[in-house]
C-alpha cells in the first residue's frame, strides 16, 4: 500500500483526512486487503498550502509624513480611529528615535504574524489562532472579549471594539466585544489578490516601503529580498519567529 | 346543540382559510434570486448548522465560496426599504426579522455582520431578475404565491 505524501508531509490529520474524502478513491483488491490513494491537493479555493505570508518593510524608504498604509487599512477594513485610547488601530506609524546618536526612524507596525503568537498561546477559548498559511487571527464567533491576547501581544497590536459597530464591510465584520487586530486582509489573499491594502497604498505613493508575499516560496519577491539584503525581526531576543520584517532600522 | 356545531364549523371553517393563516404566520419576503434547490424548508429549519459550518470553513480554512455564506443570504433575500435601498436589521421587514421576530429568537450575527449587502453584491443579484423574460416571469410567479 502506497501512500504518496501531502505537502504537509507524514502529518495526516483526521480533519484532513476529512476534508480529502471526496478525492479519495478506495479499491478493495482481496477480502481484507484495501488500497488507498489519496487525491492531489486541497481544493484550489482554499487557503496555499505551505505558504507562509509575510510583509517586509523598508523603513528607511518610509517618510515621516506619510500614513497612506494607516488610512488605506482604515478604509478597507472600516475600523476608525478618532484618538481616543480606546479607540481601534490595526496598524500605526512608530517613530524610533537612537538616543547616542538622535538619528531618527519612521515606520509602520501592525500585527507581526508571529510564527509561536503568544496571543495564541494565552486565549482561553482559541479564537486567536493561526491559519497554516501563518496569518493570526481572531474568529470573532468564539472570542469572549477577555484580553489577555491584548496583554499578551509584545507589539500592541490587537485593539478592543468598545462600541457597536453598524454598517461595516462586508469582507471584514467586526462588532462590541470583540477583539482584532491586522488580518493581513485575509479576503484579498484568499480572493487571490496576492497584495494587501497598505503595500497597495504604500506602492501607489511611490514610496515602495512595503512588500508582501510568501516568504517560503524561493522564487517570491520578497523571500529572494530577505535571503539577499539584511533585514531585523523586532523584538527578535523574544524568538517568536515573524512574518513581518523591517530594513534599515 | 346544532348552534355549537354550526359555531364549531365555522371556526373551523376561518382557521384553516388562507385569510386567517396569513394574519397569523409571518410574512417572508420572496428572495431575489433563484430559489434553493434543497427547498425553503429543509434551509428553515437547517439554516444555523449550515451557517456555522460554513462560517468555520472561510474562518479556519480560507474558504470563500462556500454553501451558506452570510454575505450571499443577506444579498440575495435584501428587502427594499423605503429609500430603494435595502433595509437594515434594525427594520421590521427585514427577511431575517420576519421569521426571527415571530418566534422569539434573538440573533446574533449582525452584531459583526453587515445586515445589508454591499453595493456590489447587491447590483450582482440584481441582474438576474432582468436577465432574461423567463428568469423575470419566474421570479413574478413566486412573489405571487
Amino acid at each position: 500500500m502506497i501512500i504518496p505524501t501531502t505537502e504537509k508531509g507524514a502529518e495526516i490529520s483526521r480533519r484532513d483526512l476529512l476534508k480529502k474524502g471526496g478525492a479519495m478513491a478506495t479499491v478493495t483488491l482481496a477480502p481484507g486487503v484495501t488500497l488507498m490513494a489519496f487525491g492531489g491537493k486541497a481544493s484550489a479555493d482554499g487557503l496555499k498550502q505551505g505558504a507562509r505570508w509575510g510583509l517586509l518593510i523598508d523603513a528607511g524608504k518610509c517618510p515621516e509624513d506619510c500614513s497612506a498604509c494607516v488610512s488605506a487599512c482604515s478604509t478597507e477594513h472600516g475600523w476608525e480611529n478618532n484618538g481616543l485610547d480606546t479607540d481601534p488601530q490595526w496598524i500605526r506609524k512608530v517613530t524610533l528615535r537612537e538616543k547616542s546618536t538622535g538619528r531618527e526612524n519612521s515606520l509602520p507596525v501592525m500585527c507581526q504574524h508571529c510564527d509561536e503568537p503568544p496571543c495564541v498561546d494565552v486565549c482561553p477559548t482559541g479564537a486567536s489562532f493561526k491559519r497554516e498559511d501563518g496569518i493570526v487571527l481572531v474568529n470573532r464567533h468564539t472570542c469572549i472579549g477577555c484580553r489577555y491576547c491584548m496583554m499578551a501581544c509584545p507589539f500592541k497590536a490587537r485593539s478592543f471594539v468598545h462600541e457597536p459597530v453598524t454598517d461595516q464591510r462586508t469582507t471584514t465584520p467586526r462588532g462590541n466585544g470583540t477583539v482584532e487586530g491586522c488580518n493581513m486582509c485575509v479576503h484579498k489573499i484568499d480572493r487571490g489578490d496576492g497584495t494587501t491594502a497598505c503595500v497597495e497604498a504604500c506602492q501607489a505613493t511611490g514610496n515602495n516601503a512595503m512588500m508582501f508575499g510568501d516568504l517560503n516560496d524561493p522564487e517570491s519577491d520578497i523571500a529572494k529580498a530577505v535571503s539577499t539584503y539584511a533585514s531585523v525581526e523586532l523584538r527578535a531576543d523574544l524568538g517568536l519567529n515573524l512574518g513581518v520584517r523591517y530594513q534599515n532600522i | 346543540m346544532k348552534k355549537l356545531l354550526v359555531s364549531v364549523l365555522m371556526l373551523a371553517a376561518l382557521l384553516v382559510s388562507p385569510s386567517f393563516a396569513q394574519g397569523l404566520l409571518p410574512n417572508i419576503p420572496t428572495a431575489l434570486g433563484e430559489p434553493h434547490p434543497e427547498g425553503n424548508e429543509y434551509w428553515r429549519i437547517n439554516h444555523p448548522a449550515l451557517l456555522s459550518h460554513s462560517r468555520d470553513q472561510t474562518v479556519i480554512d480560507g474558504l470563500r465560496d462556500v454553501d451558506a455564506s452570510i454575505k450571499t443570504c443577506v444579498a440575495c433575500h435584501a428587502v427594499e426599504g423605503p429609500d430603494a435601498a435595502p433595509v437594515t436589521i434594525e427594520s421590521p421587514d427585514h427577511t431575517c426579522r420576519t421569521c426571527h421576530d415571530f418566534v422569539a429568537v434573538k440573533i446574533d450575527c449582525f452584531q459583526c455582520h453587515n445586515s445589508r449587502p454591499e453595493e456590489a453584491d447587491w447590483s450582482a443579484v440584481l441582474p438576474s431578475l432582468g436577465g432574461t423574460p423567463d428568469t423575470l416571469r419566474a421570479y413574478l410567479e413566486r412573489i405571487s404565491q
